[in-house]
């Protein structure tokens, strides 16, 4: 057995071109469990963000809470809803999305902050009433900030949703698995590579995002 | 609720904790290794990001670094170090697990490191080398002290995150407390699911308070009172 293995080559393309329809439904697969924690992440990060900046005193409990979170291996944090929410997708987004929440929450908080209070005067002296004086100046001059949260949130999420094959799920984590259980490096490396692909071409997506609504962060050198 | 009586059960019987597959085999094997892995990742960083920090070169490395670091997904780093250990003899189990660990732990800890020397307030710097300081004596006595908050959370971090990626371990055939897990879910064992997955919590949070505690004693005492130092920690 040993050696069938040495003699076979490092990396089979054949397998590759053969599995390329496997490849795209993984691919399919990776995208939606990273779309739904990132969406699912946002919204109760900003939830969670303006309670914080409303309420300063709430910001100290729920950076605690979720930083907790963040510190229980995934693993771990899967292992906790097995029990109650099986081996399905369910599963899998809750510990997905508990991941997102201490970076984006941190992001948007130190964003919103990071905003001038001489801006925040200016708007409120030309009339600007405090709730839209933040949803118009403050949240879009946080923009980037944000994005740069959402954007190490994405890179994590791609990488952890790899781990979810160990609970059924796992887009390219299936194929790392697999490779594993049949001792077939060219299915673990596939894996390992598409999911670096993908996490370099989200981190990308979600700079050019950034370029398009907050043009002016990258216009201060003149 | 059954479940939680039956853990509860599990972790009461005298037989859960002793022999080889036993929870304090599996938990000393499970820290041993991490801690292991971690103070070699430590050693093997921290003197290159010392160095380029102190010369204020390399930015592009350590930027490099920690975002290769973040895409490269643990899961396939500990599934390729399993067919790699075996071509190279290195068996299963203990060393591909090793290895896929300090890989790991590697590129926080350099980044980490290497930014909290470089950003140490040139102001200070320019001091030091004012009041006679050789290069030795700046980079010892004043930068690597300033430095230090940063160091230690790069350090902390990067342990608690090798104690959490451990339990990946058990999927190529070591053994720690990720066992638990792996042939929970394979068997449908949820006492083992849920024994396992609070034995790995406990351990992550308790590593974590731990290096908390310890700044206390490690960081220079001007330092500790101006509190933890935040870092994009990377988990698993």
């Amino acid at each position: 057995m040993i050696l069938a293995q040495s003699q076979r080559p490092f990396v089979d393309w054949s397998w590759i071109v053969g599995h390329l329809d496997d490849i795209w439904a993984r691919t399919t697969e990776h995208v939606t469990l990273t779309g739904i924690a990132l969406v699912v992440g946002l919204v109760i990060s900003m939830g969670l963000s303006l309670l914080a900046i409303r309420y300063r005193v709430t910001y100290q409990p729920i950076t605690w809470f979720t930083g907790v979170l963040y510190t229980v291996p995934s693993l771990a944090l899967f292992a906790f809803l097995v029990p109650f929410t099986g081996l399905s997708i369910l599963t899998a987004e809750i510990g997905l999305v508990s991941y997102t929440l201490l970076i984006l929450i941190r992001n948007i908080v130190a964003g919103i902050d990071g905003v001038s209070p001489a801006v925040l005067e200016a708007a409120l002296g030309m009339g600007y009433t405090s709730r839209r004086a933040f949803w118009e100046v403050q949240l879009p001059l946080a923009i980037p900030v944000m994005v740069a949260g959402l954007r190490v949130a994405s890179v994590t999420t791609v990488g952890l949703v790899t781990v979810t094959s160990l609970i059924g799920q796992g887009g390219y984590g299936a194929f790392i698995l697999r490779g594993l259980r049949r001792d077939f490096l060219t299915e673990i490396l596939v894996g390992t590579l598409l999911s670096i692909v993908l996490a370099v071409v989200l981190d990308f997506v979600f700079l050019y995002l950034e370029r398009r609504t907050a043009p002016w962060a990258h216009r201060r050198v003149a | 609720m059954n479940l939680l009586s039956d853990v509860l059960d599990f972790f009461l019987t005298v037989e859960s904790w002793i022999g080889e597959d036993g929870l304090l085999v599996r938990t000393a094997d499970h820290l041993g290794l991490s801690l292991f892995a971690a103070l070699v990742a430590v050693l093997l960083a921290l003197p290159p990001a010392v160095w380029l920090g102190h010369r204020r070169r390399g930015a592009f490395l350590a930027v490099a670094l920690v975002n290769i670091g973040r895409a490269v997904p643990s899961f396939g780093i500990v599934a390729l170090a399993f067919p790699l250990s075996l071509r190279l003899g290195l068996g299963l189990g203990f060393w591909p697990t090793f290895v896929a660990l300090v890989a790991l732990a590697l590129p926080p800890v350099f980044t980490n490191t290497y930014t909290g020397i470089r950003e140490v307030d040139p102001a200070t710097v320019e001091a030091a080398r004012g009041m006679g300081m050789t290069d030795l004596q700046l980079l010892v006595n004043t930068e690597l002290p300033l430095a230090m908050p940063v160091i230690w959370t790069a350090i902390r971090v990067a342990t608690v995150q090798v104690i959490a990626t451990a339990t990946l371990g058990a999927v190529i055939g070591w053994g720690g407390l990720g066992r638990y897990l792996i042939d929970g879910f394979a068997q449908g064992n949820d006492v083992w699911v849920l024994a396992g997955g609070i034995m790995v919590a406990g351990l992550a949070i308790l590593a974590d308070l731990a290096f908390t505690v310890a700044e206390r004693w490690v960081l220079p005492h001007g330092l500790a009172a101006r509190g933890r130092a935040q870092l994009d920690a990377i988990a698993v």
